[in-house]
C-alpha cells in the first residue's frame, strides 16, 4: 500500500528518477521473494530440459540426423523428409486411419458421458447411485495393458466370452480381433467402457451449479422432468460441453496410441496402423530418426492448427472457449 | 388437478426409463468385472467352452499359485512398487513448490512461467527428440527414464495452484512475513500441513500414472530385470496370446491337444494376473474416490 503510494508520487517528478525508482522498486519485489524462484527452479529445469530440449531438437526433421556429428552439426536436408512422408504410398492410409478412429471415438464417446450424467443427476442421492457411480468411475483406473488384455481375452475367436455371446445370440461370429473391419470398433467400444463413467464428473460438477429456483419456477409452469433437462440443465452445461469439445478436436490427431500399439497384429493393420505408431515404429524400431520425427513434427502441427482454428470458430459462434 | 396427476404420470414414466438406462450402463460396466473374477477361480475348461459365464464353476485357485510361482511378475511387482514411490515423490517434489510460488500474485515473472509451461500443452518435441534427450543424458536402461521425463505435469500444476490460491488466505501469509518468516520456511510449515487434501489428490493422481504406465518402460528398458509389472502383462496378456494362436492353427491332432491344455492354463493365469495388478488400485480406490473427484473438479473451475 505505502509503496504505491510513494511510486505515484514518483511518477509526478522527472522521469528520469521514476524510471531508477521503479527499476529498484522492481529489483526489491524480485529478491524479497528469491526463495520463490528457488521453489519453482526444479519445474522450470524439468520443461527446460524434457519439453523445451526436445523442441530444439525437432530440427533434425529438416536434417540428416547421424548421431555421430549431434544435432547441431548435422546436415540441413530441407522438406525432404515430409516430402517422402507425403509421397509414399502409406500417407493417405495413416492419414484416414487416424482421423477415422478419431472422429468415430469423438462421435460415440463424446456424448456418452452428457447423457450418463443427465441420467445420473435425475436419480435421487443414495445407496443406488453412490454404488453406479463407484462401479463405473472403476474401469478408468484400469492400466492400457490390462484393457489390451481384456480386449484380446474376451475377444479370442475360440474362448472368448464375447464370441460365444454372438454365437449363443444365433450369429457367426466375425473374427474381432483380426478383422480390419471391426478394429475401429472394437477401439472405440473398449473405450466407451472404460472411460464413459469417468466422463461424468466433470459434467456432474457443472451440473451441481444448476439454480434450484429455476426449477421450483419451471415445476409450478408445470414444466415435465424431461422438458426441465433439456430448458434448464442442458442449457447450464452448454459451456462445460463446449470447451472439452474445443480440447478433444484439439487432440484429433492424437488417438490413445498406447492402445492401439498393444492390440496392433499383422492381421489387423491395415486399419490400426496410425501415425503415432507408424512414428513409433520407423523411428525406435527401425531407427530412422528424422524421418519419424518430420513424421511426428507434421501430426503436432496439424494438433496445434485444428486447435487454433476451432477456438476460433467457438469463440465467433459462441462466448464460450479456451481462449 | 387432472392436469398435475397426468404431469406426475410422464414424469413417472420418464424416471422409470431414467432407472433402466442407468441400470443398463450399470450391468454393461460390471459384468466383465465380474467375468473376469469368476474365471479367476474357475476350472478352465468350463471358462473356455462358455460353461461359466457369470458365477465361478469348478472353483480352482490354481491360477493365482502360477501367479505366486512366477517370479517375473513379482519382479515387476517390486520393480513398480519402487518406480511408483520414487516417481510419486519426484512428482511432488516438482510440482507443489512450483505451484505454490505459481499461486502468490507478489511473484514477480509468474506470468512468464505460466506461460512456459503452458505451451508444453499445446506443442511438443515428440517421441525422438524426447528420445534422443533422455539418451543423452545418460538414463536409458535405468529407472531415472521413467521417472524424469514425467517429472510434473502442467494441469497438475494448475490443479495444486487453484487450490492454494483458493484455501491459502492472503493474510495468513502477510502476518507470517511480518513476524520474519522466510517463504521457505511459510511454504513448508503453514501451506503444507493446509493442504493435505490437495496433496493427496496429486500423489493418487501421479500413483496411479506410474502404476499403469508401460510405454516408457517399453522405449527405455532392455534389461528384463528392470521390467516393471505392466511390461510383464503385455508379455503375458498381449504378446503370448498372439504367438499361441498362431500356432495353434498350424498344428493337429494331439500336438493340439497339448496346445489345448496349455493354452488353458494359459488362460486361466491371464485372468488371476489381470485381478492380481489391478487389485492394488482397484482396493483402495472407492475409499480415495472422493479425492479424485475433487482433483478433478478443482482442475475443471479453472480449464
Amino acid at each position: 500500500m505505502q509503496r504505491n503510494v510513494s511510486n505515484t508520487i514518483h511518477n509526478d517528478s522527472i522521469s528520469e528518477v521514476t524510471v531508477t525508482e521503479r527499476r529498484k522498486s522492481l529489483w526489491k519485489r524480485i529478491t524479497r521473494n528469491w526463495e520463490l524462484y528457488l521453489l519453482i527452479a526444479p519445474a522450470f529445469l524439468y520443461f527446460l530440459i524434457f519439453h523445451y530440449g526436445p523442441m530444439y531438437g525437432i530440427q533434425i526433421a529438416f536434417k540428416n540426423f547421424l548421431p555421430a556429428r549431434g544435432i547441431a552439426d548435422s546436415p540441413w536436408v530441407g522438406f525432404t523428409h515430409f516430402k517422402r512422408f507425403f509421397e509414399s504410398y502409406y500417407f493417405w492410409d495413416l492419414l484416414w486411419n487416424t482421423l477415422s478412429i478419431s472422429l468415430y471415438e469423438l462421435a460415440v464417446g463424446f456424448p456418452l458421458p452428457i447423457l450418463l450424467a443427465l441420467a445420473f443427476n435425475e436419480i435421487k442421492n443414495g445407496f443406488f447411485k453412490r454404488t453406479v457411480q463407484t462401479v463405473t468411475y472403476a474401469p478408468h483406473f484400469i492400466s492400457v495393458v490390462v484393457m489390451a488384455g481384456i480386449i484380446i481375452t474376451f475377444l479370442s475367436p475360440s474362448t472368448g466370452i464375447i464370441i460365444k455371446f454372438i454365437e449363443w445370440a444365433g450369429f457367426s461370429a466375425p473374427s474381432l480381433l483380426t478383422d480390419p473391419a471391426w478394429f475401429k470398433t472394437m477401439y472405440v467400444l473398449s473405450g466407451v467402457w472404460q472411460s464413459t463413467g469417468w466422463g461424468t464428473i466433470i459434467y456432474l460438477a457443472a451440473l451441481s451449479a444448476v439454480d434450484p429456483q429455476l426449477h421450483e419456477a419451471a415445476i409450478m409452469d408445470g414444466a415435465s422432468r424431461f422438458r426441465r433437462i433439456i430448458s434448464i440443465n442442458i442449457p447450464t452445461i452448454i459451456p462445460t460441453i463446449t470447451i472439452l469439445l474445443i480440447l478433444s478436436i484439439g487432440s484429433i490427431l492424437g488417438v490413445g496410441f498406447e492402445k492401439i500399439l498393444l492390440l496392433q497384429n499383422a492381421l489387423n493393420m491395415s486399419s490400426s496402423d496410425v501415425i503415432d505408431t507408424f512414428v513409433y515404429r520407423t523411428g525406435l524400431i527401425n531407427v530412422q530418426y528424422s524421418f519419424s520425427t518430420a513424421v511426428g513434427l507434421f501430426n503436432s502441427a496439424i494438433n496445434a492448427v485444428l486447435l487454433i482454428t476451432v477456438n476460433q470458430i467457438a469463440r465467433r459462434t459462441t462466448e464460450h472457449s479456451l481462449w | 388437478m387432472a392436469a398435475v396427476i397426468k404431469e406426475s404420470k410422464t414424469d413417472r414414466l420418464f424416471l422409470i426409463c431414467n432407472y433402466l438406462y442407468v441400470a443398463i450402463a450399470f450391468v454393461l460396466v460390471l459384468y466383465p468385472v465380474v467375468y473376469i473374477l469368476s474365471a479367476s477361480i474357475s476350472t478352465p475348461s468350463y471358462v473356455n467352452s462358455g460353461e461359466m459365464w457369470l458365477l465361478p464353476k469348478g472353483i480352482t485357485f490354481e491360477g493365482y499359485m502360477r501367479v505366486f510361482e512366477n517370479s517375473k511378475i513379482w519382479v515387476g511387482y517390486g520393480n513398480t512398487i519402487l518406480y511408483t514411490v520414487v516417481g510419486t515423490l519426484i512428482n511432488l517434489l516438482v510440482t507443489l513448490p512450483a505451484a505454490y510460488a505459481l499461486s502468490r500474485k507478489d511473484f514477480v515473472g509468474r506470468g512468464f512461467f505460466m506461460g512456459m509451461f503452458l505451451v508444453t500443452m499445446f506443442f511438443s518435441g515428440g517421441l525422438i527428440p524426447t528420445y534422443l534427450i533422455v539418451k543423452q543424458l545418460g538414463l536409458v536402461n535405468s529407472m531415472w527414464a521413467l521417472i524424469l521425463p514425467g517429472a510434473a505435469s502442467v494441469w497438475n500444476i494448475i490443479v495444486a495452484r487453484t487450490f492454494f490460491q483458493s484455501t491459502i488466505p492472503i493474510e495468513l501469509q502477510e502476518a507470517a512475513h511480518m513476524d520474519g518468516c522466510t517463504n521457505l520456511r511459510l511454504f513448508l510449515k503453514i501451506v503444507v500441513p493446509l493442504s493435505t487434501p490437495i496433496i493427496a489428490v496429486m500423489a493418487l493422481f501421479y500413483g496411479v500414472g506410474h502404476w499403469n504406465s508401460y510405454f516408457n518402460a517399453l522405449v527405455y528398458l532392455n534389461d528384463q530385470s528392470k521390467y516393471p509389472l505392466q511390461m510383464v502383462l503385455r508379455q503375458i496378456l498381449v504378446l503370448q496370446e498372439m504367438s499361441t494362436s498362431a500356432q495353434g492353427a498350424a498344428t493337429s491332432g494331439e500336438a493340439a491337444m497339448a496346445m489345448n491344455a496349455k493354452a488353458d492354463m494359459a488362460a486361466l493365469l491371464k485372468y488371476a494376473v489381470i485381478i492380481v495388478a489391478t487389485l492394488p488400485i482397484i482396493a483402495v480406490y472407492p475409499f480415495v474416490q472422493r479425492y479424485f473427484v475433487q482433483g478433478v473438479m478443482i482442475g475443471s473451475v479453472k480449464g
